[in-house]
């Protein structure tokens, strides 16, 4: 029972940072929406469960760190550390702005919370595993979180990095690749084929489970069983939905960075809001998590 | 504080050696001090510290760009890294690695690039480094060092320890002319004035220093009086004393073993435009690829040697007065 309603209160952070996100990025009328709302639920298990912080100290050396590689999901990102205090809400209006702190990529001068600057894809894992190296050095038994895209392993020093991290068994990293399927120009099976990710992983060494990324109880359970592994590092992949749980992006080709309307967002926005009331009166009304 | 030898002779030890063994000796004080390497331990000479420390030295294999990413996240936990590969894969392969990961992050990073210019040698033209410094020296923030020898290098290596930043050290492997006197201390961003001259100055680094007194005995013989100047420092590059130099001399000479183009001989050219400008001449690898040879072969072929230097300081004399 207890289980079920911490998913359930999970499913409910899930839609508030949707949300949020939405609300963000209606700001300003374009954005990278379709990579920010497929890791949604990603960050509602990070940040709602998993990771070990406090957002009055987002310095302190013990916490568990985040990778965010596939940098242009800044917007995702910054309404959850939002709703969990990092910086007030009213900063959100600052994505993109000239001398502001939420640029479109992460960036960690800027952003209180954020750990790495990011956005030239396949650099993440790099700086992810000299994080996890240095507290692993250190006797620190904090855990690195990395969030990596499916199109973003094109990029050849994540395998560098994949093949790093298992010869020196850095089994406190733990990896999840969004795998929606899309990159900037199309699919990604027709723009670069990356065939079977799981595999390919496996056969670099990694501990590996294919979950629903959209899926809180998979994902927590994944993140769980990824700790309990402690000789190999983690590779979590998360088969994804680019723009999932946007009316205007879900489902669209070209969604990785887009323009919309104010009507397109409000529409949104509205569908949104409404599933956030729904887990709102689950959560209430109990059963199962998802 | 400087003191320079009076005769120009090689050093007794390897350059890499000196580089291991103050490493080695700050690591004992400095528990932070992490070694990473791309499969060249054995070039580098860090051997002794990957025995010594095995805990904090970082076989990264032979993939420069995800070794700089890990030294720029070890930073993010406090740690003080040293990554060494050849300058060419310390620098060029690795430049976005560099500028995002490292500097745009405002991380802690020293490099460490072995074998510049001809010192490559036999490893021949993909291995030589005639740009590194010129790839490198457009990244905002970045500290870009080339020690002439031995002692330059220790005193160096020791500052690197509590400064912040990004800083890439150009680097011999081998043996070089000693030019310095035990004891002699550096100030980063600051040249030293190794010789005074009134006619003209000869500004270098690395292991056209000893090329550049060796001119500067050339041309005394001539009646020239030559000033030299050791800019180890090319970014920042030490604008102060360039001027200086342009007003006390008149005529300015730069001698590198790199490309002038985005080298030491633009940097300093730019100072000399923005303070006082004098005629400047430039004596370096000009705008040509590295090729396979001895050291000697290729200081011949690239015009690296104190008459080249010599013939410079004339022609740059001779336009003072056109």
């Amino acid at each position: 029972m207890e289980k079920n309603r911490k998913m359930r209160e999970l499913r409910v952070f899930a839609e508030e940072i949707r949300v949020l996100t939405l609300k963000t990025l209606g700001h300003i009328g374009f954005g990278h929406v379709g990579g920010s709302m497929s890791i949604v639920e990603a960050l509602a298990v990070l940040y709602g469960s998993v990771m070990r912080y406090d957002p009055k100290n987002p310095d302190l050396p013990s916490r568990d760190k985040l990778v965010v590689s596939k940098g242009h999901s800044g917007p995702a990102v910054y309404a959850t550390l939002a709703l969990k205090g990092y910086f007030p809400e009213s900063m959100l209006r600052e994505l993109n702005q000239g001398g502001g702190n939420l640029p479109s990529h992460c960036d960690r001068n800027k952003t209180p919370g954020i750990d790495m600057t990011t956005g030239s894809l396949g650099q993440g894992i790099s700086a992810a595993i000299g994080i996890a190296l240095g507290d692993r050095m250190d006797g620190r038994d904090s855990y690195t979180f990395l969030i990596l895209g499916d199109g973003e392993l094109n990029e050849g020093q994540n395998w560098e990095g994949f093949m790093f991290a298992n010869h020196y068994k850095l089994s406190n990293l733990i990896a999840f690749i969004d795998n929606n399927r899309q990159q900037l120009d199309g699919y990604t099976k027709d723009v670069m084929d990356i065939g079977d990710i799981t595999g390919k992983l496996r056969s670099f060494g990694w501990f590996t489970q294919e979950i629903d990324g959209h899926n809180i109880t998979q994902i927590h359970e994944a993140v769980t069983a990824a700790k309990e592994n402690t000789e190999k590092p983690s590779a979590i992949i998360l088969n994804t939905k680019k723009g999932n749980g946007c009316s205007f992006a879900e489902g669209v080709l070209a969604n990785h960075h887009m323009n919309f309307t104010a009507e397109q967002m409000n529409e949104a926005l509205e569908k949104a809001e409404k599933v956030l009331e729904e887990s709102k009166m689950a959560l209430l009304k109990g059963g199962k998590g998802r | 504080m400087i003191r320079i030898n009076t005769e120009l002779n090689k050093s007794r030890e390897l350059m890499r050696d000196v580089y291991c063994s103050t490493l080695m000796e700050l690591a004992e004080k400095n528990d932070q001090i992490v070694v990473l390497d791309a499969d060249l331990v054995s070039s580098s000479g860090m051997k002794p510290f990957f025995k010594a420390f095995p805990e904090r030295a970082i076989q990264c294999g032979i993939a420069e760009a995800n070794m700089i990413g890990i030294a720029a996240g070890l930073s993010v936990t406090g740690k003080v890294p040293f990554a060494h590969s050849f300058a060419t894969f310390a620098s060029r392969r690795v430049c976005d690695q560099i500028y995002v990961s490292a500097a745009y992050a405002k991380l802690n990073v020293r490099i460490i690039g072995s074998d510049p210019g001809v010192t490559a040698a036999y490893n021949g033209g993909t291995h030589m480094p005639f740009e590194d410094m010129a790839v490198l020296r457009g990244i905002p923030e970045i500290t870009l060092i080339e020690p002439a020898d031995t002692v330059a290098l220790e005193d160096i290596v020791r500052q690197l320890v509590d400064v912040y930043g990004i800083y890439y050290v150009r680097m011999a492997r081998k043996n070089v002319t000693s030019i310095y006197c035990e004891g002699s201390t550096f100030e980063i961003g600051k040249g030293n004035m190794l010789r005074n001259g009134t006619d003209v100055t000869i500004i270098a680094s690395g292991i056209m220093l000893a090329e550049a007194l060796r001119a500067a005995a050339i041309l005394e013989a001539e009646g020239v009086s030559a000033r030299v100047v050791d800019m180890f420092t090319w970014k920042p590059v030490d604008e102060a004393l360039i001027e200086r130099c342009a007003e006390e001399t008149g005529a300015i000479v730069t001698a590198e073993n790199h490309n002038t183009y985005g080298g030491l001989g633009s940097a300093v050219s730019e100072a000399v435009v923005k303070t006082l400008p004098v005629p400047v001449e430039m004596v370096g690898t000009m705008d040509r690829f590295g090729q396979v040879g001895t050291e000697d072969f290729l200081r011949r072929e690239y015009h690296l040697t104190p008459e080249a230097i010599a013939e410079a300081a004339k022609r740059a004399i001779e336009r003072k007065h056109t």
